[in-house]
């Protein structure tokens, strides 16, 4: 068998059938369900008369639309309210595990996955959510699917998919104080840009990566798709296993010396290649900023805003002077003063339980700028329970920020949190479009310390100073 | 699903790279438990810009976008082509579409078509001096238009396929339920989760 990479690998254990020349039809271990990609997809199985085909490897909950506070109240926008019923109706029906409201392990669907044990190395993952690559920090294939893909997998538990292209990112050298996962995969994204990776399914590698937690590898990987890419993962290792060990749904006894003989087969065989190879220094890297609308208009918070002149094209600088206009942004200010109005530390990308104690740690015994509207949203309730029981809902309190109940929140603002018109915000979350958190709202994307610094500051910082 | 063949249309404008689903339909609309009716909201906020290329006269009844590179990326949500099918369009064309978006097209009979970025740029500016009449055949992959512009674009086979016979996608993967319950039962023997 000639050198392969743990895509080919995952890819290969999973094609149903295939026909020369077309797409293969990948079987999905984990299909994983949320409120707002999946009423027309079940309404559609009903109306051809389908089933489920295997709730039992199906999993939902309830995220986009949910309120972060009062949580015993009735949702207040009858139209979320109607969505959310229908899957609580939907899933009922259809026999599918779900963890609503009132659970306690309920979440956002890419923080709740792992920590269910759901997600394990050389699965298949999708969900009707573009940051599904998040999974793939566990060296699973995942990816994000429309609607009618979220009714194809509800019926037959497949996928037709056209293979991908491969690309290789290494992430080289010991992190730098300061620096996290966000800021490596931010200036990735930046090198790039939005469709750099089009086509392509990216294997993170590197002793950059090797080093990373868990949760970072996390952060890393759920930002594939900003680059435009299929896919994102990290092949498994001690780490991963550690962090697997004793979770629900992971194997226990002879079954998981079994299991992980084979979780160590998946990783890239010594003289495997790759489509295309992007070589990251880490230890060269800034803290990032994104200054525009779109992930990869970033900077180090050393920088400045750039000017339309400074691009190459004049469809660049068209963008970059639309971008500015949005932003309300001269070209060649410095990025670090800039004022904010709001802090949001939330999201599938960092809200979970070490991102909140490495915000924490910039926080304790500082406070909020009383300029400065601050949010903290965790991932999911387990997480924020967990973070309650180290004492860092007390520190956030006590400094003056808000501390909520799990959802994605403020990354979409779906439900109420949103920003205002010309509200500039510090956010911890995936994407600074035009509009994405409130219309007219302007989104800075930044690392966990980043946006805590930018709390107690009122301003975007150099969160190095203040560690 | 509406099979596409030929379609000769009015083309509308629209020279933005890196067009995103958010801009195309925003988070608000995607609370609808229907597949329907989001033609409405399509460019919901842009639409409110004076001097937005869809509000120009010359785009009213457009059937046809031409766009710039990476359009419909972020986020996964089919609400995109629903509210661009909803509104009339059946072709978009770019230089580049983002995966999940191109995806999510085919699903809906949108016919995405990939031309050069020459090709494209010529075509903006066709578009920019007046109306603009183009004819998109998938039968010979030709799009043609005044001043003789003719481009040819390429397609995979099963996308193709899906679009020109209208398909089933389902119904077509359900026909292979021995190969999936063979593989599942593979899988059970091996003792995989």
């Amino acid at each position: 068998m000639p050198p392969r990479t743990l895509f080919e690998k995952v890819w290969a254990t999973h094609v149903v059938h295939e026909e020369p020349g077309g797409p293969a039809l990948l079987y999905i271990d984990l299909h994983l369900v949320h409120e707002v990609t999946s009423p027309q997809a079940f309404e559609g199985l009903r109306l051809a008369g389908r089933t489920v085909r295997r709730p039992d490897r199906t999993l939902a909950t309830v995220d986009h639309n949910v309120p972060t506070g009062d949580r015993s109240l009735p949702i207040a926008d009858p139209i979320s309210a109607t969505q959310v019923r229908t899957l609580v109706d939907n899933v009922r029906d259809a026999g599918i595990r779900f963890y609503d409201l009132g659970s306690p392990e309920q979440g956002i669907v890419h923080v709740i996955g792992p920590e269910l044990g759901a997600t394990q190395p050389g699965m298949t993952i999708v969900c009707g959510d573009s940051h599904t690559s998040t999974h793939g920090a566990f060296g699973a294939l995942a990816f994000g699917i429309g609607t009618s893909e979220v009714e194809h997998v509800l019926a037959t538990q497949c996928l037709v998919q056209a293979k991908p292209k491969t690309m290789v990112v290494r992430f080289d050298g010991h992190r730098p104080a300061g620096i996290s996962a966000k800021d490596m995969i931010l200036a990735l994204i930046g090198r790039i840009g939005t469709g750099g990776a089009a086509g392509y399914a990216i294997e993170y590698a590197g002793s950059g990566i090797r080093e990373m937690s868990m949760e970072g590898r996390m952060t890393i990987c759920n930002m594939s798709i900003e680059a435009g890419a299929r896919a994102g993962m990290v092949a498994p290792d001690e780490t991963t296993f550690a962090w697997l060990a004793g979770r629900p749904r992971v194997p226990t006894g002879d079954k998981w010396e079994a299991t992980l003989g084979r979780w160590r087969a998946l990783r890239t065989d010594d003289g495997a290649t790759f489509d295309r190879t992007v070589d990251v220094d880490v230890t060269r890297l800034a803290p990032q900023v994104t200054w525009g609308t779109n992930p990869g208009m970033v900077a180090d918070i050393t920088g400045r805003v750039p000017a339309p002149r400074d691009f190459d094209s004049e469809a660049d600088r068209q963008a970059v002077a639309r971008a500015l206009e949005y932003m309300g942004l001269s070209a060649g200010t410095p990025i670090e003063g800039l004022a904010v109005d709001r802090v949001f530390i939330g999201s599938c990308t960092n809200a979970r339980l070490e991102d909140l104690r490495a915000a924490a740690g910039v926080v304790r015994g500082r406070r909020v700028a009383s300029t400065v509207r601050g949010m903290v949203v965790p991932g999911s309730q387990r997480v924020k329970a967990e973070a309650e029981a180290e004492g860092l809902d007390r520190v956030f309190r006590e400094a003056g920020f808000e501390w909520r109940n799990s959802g994605c929140s403020m990354c979409l603002g779906m439900n109420e949190d949103i920003l205002g018109e010309c509200e500039r915000c510090a956010s911890t979350s995936n994407r600074n479009f035009e509009g994405r958190q409130g219309r007219g709202g302007r989104t800075h994307l930044l690392s966990p310390v980043m946006a805590a610094a930018a709390a107690v500051e009122g301003r975007l910082v150099d969160a190095r100073a203040l560690l | 699903m509406l099979p596409f063949r030929t379609h000769t249309g009015r083309a509308a404008v629209l020279p933005r790279a890196n067009v995103d689903t958010d801009q195309i339909i925003p988070k608000q609309f995607l609370k609808r438990i229907e597949r329907s009716g989001f033609g409405q909201f399509l460019f919901h906020d842009w639409r409110k810009q004076p001097g937005f290329e869809l509000n120009r006269p010359g785009a009213a009844g457009a059937t046809i976008l031409v766009t710039g590179e990476n359009f419909g990326c972020g986020s996964s949500r089919e609400h995109a082509p629903w509210a661009l099918g909803d509104y009339g369009f059946r072709v978009i064309i770019a230089p580049s579409f983002a995966d999940i978006f191109f995806g999510n097209c085919c699903q809906n009979g949108l016919m995405p078509v990939v031309l050069s970025a020459d090709e494209v740029e010529s075509l903006l500016g066709l578009g920019a001096d007046g109306p603009l009449d183009l004819t998109v055949d998938l039968e010979h992959c030709t799009v043609a238009g005044p001043q003789g512009f003719l481009a040819t674009f390429t397609m995979d086979a099963y996308r193709r396929g899906m679009l020109l016979d209208g398909l089933d996608e389902i119904g077509r993967t359900l026909k292979l339920e021995a190969h999936i319950a063979a593989w599942e039962r593979q899988r059970d023997m091996e003792g995989v989760a």
